[in-house]
């Protein structure tokens, strides 16, 4: 269904990997480190990569800033349980979404999916916000008339909040309309989100006009 | 350091003992001096006075004629002075008070010599002089005129000095207590300084400072108690070191250990779902096998999620991510999300906010609702209640309950109530990875029995949490 780029050191657990999300019905193309992962990246950009954080060499962090600088490729990582400051890490260097370890497929899989899902439009026509407009059929966003690239999980993101504008989301609420997560997902992945939309479309991050926090409850858009 | 006074003390003791001494000893002294100066004070008086008289007698003797008459022993009384009496046989002359008692003139008759004799009348102590006039043959023997004389003196100037030496001597006596204390003071203070530096440092060593040590002055016994103490602290601190660092290896080694184990974990999950959908196609050992391999993933899975908890738990690095949590939507959540919802009855007030990790939340719920519905007896029951203090989330059951030995040990790790019953689906880590969760927060996690029978677990939970280690995280 998707082109998967799995990147993780250990033969057994990459083979193992592979073989199920296979028969989930992806295409997985495999590298062993963070040098072999970038040129695989590279050669063919895939769907979404899936990326060990624990890497020898280049380690998984600097391989997920990489392919962030490189596009808008989602990628979700895999990390140790409680390893919070692989997590905090992670999202900071602009992953998505991410799965604990042992990784069961069908969790991995609906992660997948969820991420993929992003991508796909509300045929809804184009929303105008101030300096900003939301195609929301052909999935642009232009800011001043010019063209913004966001990440499947930021355009999501932007379509949610976006489409009541003053309307309070909370994160648990964005967890699960954006993420779809159950009801324990981190709230970290939106604030890191956030953040990263707020880069891109804000002229002042530190005083947003669009994406605006709730303090206490969570996020809302304008009203511009 | 407290220096106050206690009656059964060492210092009081001390104290005491010196006083009594010296007050004693300086008593006694007093006291046998006082008495050696009064005797020296009356035997002497008593010589002066016998002197006295014999020298009187012996001057008027010449002038006197033989056989007495009346006169006669009129000159001789009034040669002896006041308070005389001078007897010949019934003749008598006798001025002042005549207090002559019988066994002193028995005594001057049968001993044909000077007799005294002290008495006291009338609280008035005199001294009573009686003597016979011997007559002194050409040839040199003597033999008794049958004159006596006797004469009596007042002693009340004698007794008053020796009132006097006394109150003296108790006066030195009473001086010596206050000097007595003064040096009592100085001596129990050298001997309770290194005493009171032994129990500073005994104290600090038993509140857990094993560093606390206690330098010996001098050579006395109390500097050998010293180096002995310091000593006994060295070797404590020794095998103390040696505990946590095996403790700490072991802690170590089971973080280690599950840490290495997650990677051929990670296959086994990844292929045990692969194998579950097409063991349908296997034939029935195969696919009896299949299935056992994949529950028993399951369940080193979660042993190993459980053993690295459990590791972050000693080593201090769990962390709490504090969340505004709606209580009674987590522990609905939490029941929905396993299917627990319609065995399970909630008793709820929709009211209750609270700041805490959701996590950490619906780990201990699960844990303790899970515990309720394997090992217990429907209806199992969640209630929570809020105090101004704390929130309070209670699960009961309605089985028979806990045994008294099973309540102690029941969030011990690995411990199994029922030895027979070894094949749960649990890790025998989640009561005590509950419990860390409710410590984490400031809370505890407390087991016991329902008054009508069956387990309850009660989850208690401060209002404002209380771990230094909260990160409060805010987008």
């Amino acid at each position: 269904m998707a082109a998967i780029l799995l990147i993780e050191d250990d033969p057994l657990v990459r083979r193992g990997l592979q073989i199920a999300l296979g028969r989930h019905g992806h295409d997985v193309r495999t590298a062993e480190t963070g040098e072999d992962g970038l040129r695989e990246f590279h050669a063919g950009p895939p769907d979404l990569v899936v990326l060990d954080l624990m890497l020898p060499g280049v380690d998984g962090i600097e391989v997920c800033r990489r392919i962030r600088a490189a596009g808008e490729i989602p990628v979700i990582m895999l990390t140790a349980r409680g390893d919070d400051f692989d997590v905090v890490e992670g999202l900071a260097a602009g992953a998505d979404d991410y799965v604990v370890k042992p990784a069961q497929p069908t969790v991995l899989d609906a992660r997948i999916r969820a991420v993929l899902r992003r991508s796909a439009g509300v045929p809804d026509g184009v929303r105008v916000h101030g300096d900003l407009s939301v195609d929301t059929t052909a999935l642009t966003v232009s800011l001043h008339g010019k063209p913004v690239t966001l990440t499947p999980t930021e355009l999501r993101l932007l379509l949610t909040l976006s489409r009541a504008p003053g309307r309070v989301f909370s994160r648990q609420q964005l967890l699960e309309e954006v993420w779809e997560h159950d009801y324990l997902g981190d709230s970290r992945l939106v604030d890191n989100c956030v953040q990263r939309l707020r880069a891109k479309i804000e002229a002042n991050a530190a005083a947003p006009r669009y994406v605006q926090t709730v303090r206490g409850f969570g996020y809302r858009f304008g009203p511009v | 350091m407290t220096r106050r006074f206690r009656p059964g003390g060492l210092r009081a003791r001390l104290l005491v003992a010196f006083v009594l001494v010296t007050v004693l000893g300086a008593a006694a002294a007093a006291w046998s001096s006082a008495g050696s100066a009064s005797s020296a004070l009356v035997t002497s008086t008593q010589q002066r006075i016998t002197g006295t008289i014999t020298g009187q007698i012996q001057a008027i003797t010449p002038e006197l004629t033989y056989p007495p008459i009346q006169s006669t022993l009129d000159r001789l009384r009034a040669a002896v002075g006041t308070n005389a009496v001078v007897t010949f046989q019934d003749l008598r002359s006798a001025e002042g008070t005549d207090l002559v008692t019988d066994e002193l003139r028995t005594a001057v008759r049968t001993q044909n010599r000077l007799v005294t004799q002290r008495i006291t009348v009338n609280g008035t102590p005199w001294l009573l002089v009686g003597t016979p006039i011997m007559i002194t043959a050409l040839d040199g023997v003597r033999t008794p005129s049958g004159i006596e004389v006797y004469s009596m003196h007042d002693l009340t100037d004698v007794e008053q000095q020796i009132d006097g030496l006394t109150r003296s001597a108790a006066v030195t006596a009473a001086w010596a207590l206050p000097l007595a204390l003064l040096l009592a003071l100085v001596a129990a203070g050298s001997v309770l300084r290194p005493v009171r530096r032994l129990r500073d440092t005994a104290r600090r060593l038993a509140a857990g400072d094993l560093d606390a040590r206690s330098s010996p002055r001098g050579a006395d016994e109390l500097a050998e108690l010293t180096v002995t103490i310091n000593e006994m602290a060295e070797s404590v601190q020794a095998s103390m070191a040696a505990m946590q660092r095996m403790q700490a290896d072991a802690k170590r080694f089971a973080a280690d250990v599950s840490h290495e184990l997650r990677t051929p974990l990670s296959t086994l999950t990844a292929v045990a779902e692969v194998l579950a959908t097409t063991a349908d196609r296997m034939e029935p050992d195969a696919r009896e096998s299949a299935r056992l391999a994949i529950t028993e993933t399951h369940r080193l899975v979660r042993l190993v999620e459980d053993l690295m908890e459990v590791s972050r738990f000693d080593a201090g690095t769990a962390h709490l991510r504090i969340e505004d949590v709606h209580v009674a939507n987590a522990v609905r959540d939490c029941l929905r999300a396993r299917s627990w919802a319609d065995r399970v009855e909630l008793v709820a007030p929709d009211d209750i906010q609270l700041r805490l990790d959701r996590r950490r939340l619906d780990v201990i719920v699960a844990n303790l609702v899970g515990n309720a519905l394997r090992h217990g007896e429907p209806p199992v029951r969640v209630s929570v209640s809020a105090s101004r203090e704390q929130v309070s989330i209670e699960v009961t059951d309605h089985g028979p309950g806990l045994p008294e030995h099973v309540l102690a040990h029941v969030f011990d790790r690995f411990y199994k109530a029922d030895s027979a019953r070894t094949r749960t689906p649990g890790s025998g880590l989640g009561l005590a990875i509950a419990r860390e969760n409710a410590r984490l927060h400031g809370g505890d996690l407390t087991a016991g029995n329902a008054p009508g029978g069956g387990a309850r677990f009660v989850l208690r939970l401060p209002r404002t949490p209380q771990d230094p280690l909260v990160s409060v995280y805010q987008g």
